[in-house]
């Protein structure tokens, strides 16, 4: 059995690196004789900058689960763009780097530079190499990333609010999406195609407020099939990770809507999902 | 910033065409040894822009590299060592980096480059 113990640990302040387990949980995987442990703890805390929540979680347990997909897929370039404490690009080189696959180039963006800095902390923590760069989206990254990144992933500011507060100084730019969420979303939609190598994966969070449905449509129409991976509700609200990839003949793909998780998998999710909300009670 | 990111690097002000690379005022350059990995510098030295990467590694004060490469190279261990070292153990703490084009400079700032724009730049 292949097994995956994600462990999350408490940092009681910046400074702390060594702290108390709250969470440990063992994720069963496709038989595998080797055994890998991920081990992901939060080093670092700003008051601007969005610590590891529902989404973030549900974020990895996505790639997670896609493991083998993406082992198979041999990334050259993986890009987290928002990364905020730098959980996510963390686990995503802990998923990859215990694989053969020690070629991966990884590369985090985030507008808020508090949270470039608690994501080098939390790479280094993990002794994680990562190329971070404070910037809008991926400005200044574009011409050289022009239809390279083999794994995207973006956990976006999704929650609907005026759209004066979007993009704000502090922690509101976090989670602040303007009409229906999706101000930053839709910026980031429309340069996907310029982005993503032939075989690129784009994973993205949304919750129901963004109409996750028409997001699929409009990715669409630009050539990309794509997949519900994750739908999870929580006390606020419904999370969903679609997962786009390119397809030569926009009608050749599964309908976007149609959640395609194995029950399997889908009771991981729920179990790993329970624990973590209870940490998340916890704290 | 390790050099491995400069190189990813360009200006991207609205209409400038020639942003790349970047010019580099180096304030404060450190560096960090890291375990030399052969297989990720043969995976990534087709997609740098050799000429850019050289220049750059000359103004954080590295200059053993060569001006002409060839992948035969990379079975030459003594070339691995000098690569992997400017590549990715040489960091730019402090300094500017300089668009070619315009002059406008970017701050980097704790080892980490800011690239966002003003809005009249976009
Ligand atoms: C919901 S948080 C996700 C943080 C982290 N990836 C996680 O999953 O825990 C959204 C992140 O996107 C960043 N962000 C917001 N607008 C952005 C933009 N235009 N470009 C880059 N990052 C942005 C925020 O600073 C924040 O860190």
């Amino acid at each position: 059995m292949d097994n995956l113990i994600v462990c999350l640990i408490e940092a009681k302040d910046t400074t702390t690196v060594h702290s108390k387990i709250v969470l440990t949980s063992a994720l069963f995987f496709a038989p595998s004789p080797r055994t890998r442990i991920a081990e992901v703890r939060l080093v670092g805390r700003h008051p601007e900058v969005y610590e590891p929540c529902d989404d973030s979680f549900a974020l990895v347990d996505a790639l997670l689960a896609d493991k083998a997909q993406l082992e198979e897929l041999k990334p050259s370039l993986c890009l987290e763009v928002g990364c905020g404490s730098g959980y996510v690009i963390t686990s995503l080189a802990l998923i990859l780097g215990n694989c053969s696959n020690s070629e991966v180039q990884f590369l985090a963006t985030d507008v808020s530079e508090a949270a470039v800095h608690t994501t080098c902390s939390t790479l280094a923590a993990h002794h994680v190499n990562a190329e971070v760069v404070v910037a809008d989206l991926v400005s200044g990254l574009e011409k050289r990333l022009d239809k390279v990144v083999d794994v995207l992933v973006f956990n976006p500011p999704y929650v609907p609010t005026p759209e004066h507060e979007v993009g704000v100084e502090g922690i509101a730019s976090a989670w602040a999406g303007g009409d229906r969420g999706r101000m930053v979303i839709d910026r980031m939609l429309s340069i996907i195609d310029s982005l993503l190598s032939s075989k690129g994966i784009f994973y993205l969070v949304a919750v129901t407020e963004n109409n996750p449905g028409e997001i699929c449509q409009v990715m669409r129409c630009k050539g990309f099939a794509s997949r519900i991976v994750v739908q999870r509700h929580t006390d606020e609200e419904s999370l969903h990770v679609l997962k786009f990839w390119r397809v030569d003949d926009p009608l050749d793909q599964e309908g976007p809507t149609t959640p395609s998780v194995s029950p399997r998998t889908s009771s991981l999710h729920r179990t790993f999902s329970q624990r973590l909300a209870r940490l998340v009670s916890f704290k | 910033m390790r050099l491995l990111t400069h190189n990813m690097l360009s200006c991207n002000i609205k209409g400038v065409t020639n942003g790349f690379p970047l010019a580099i005022e180096a304030t404060t350059v450190e560096t960090k040894e890291v375990d030399m990995n052969p297989d990720f510098l043969r995976h990534i030295f087709p997609k740098l822009e050799w000429k850019a990467f050289r220049d750059a590694s000359h103004s954080l004060g590295v200059d053993d590299l060569p001006e002409q490469v060839d992948p035969d190279m990379l079975l030459d261990e003594e070339f691995l060592r000098r690569f992997h070292h400017a590549l990715l153990e040489v960091h730019l703490e402090e300094g500017v980096l300089i668009c070619p084009e315009t002059g406008r400079r970017f701050p980097v700032s704790k080892g980490i480059p800011n690239m966002l724009l003003n809005e009249d730049e976009v």
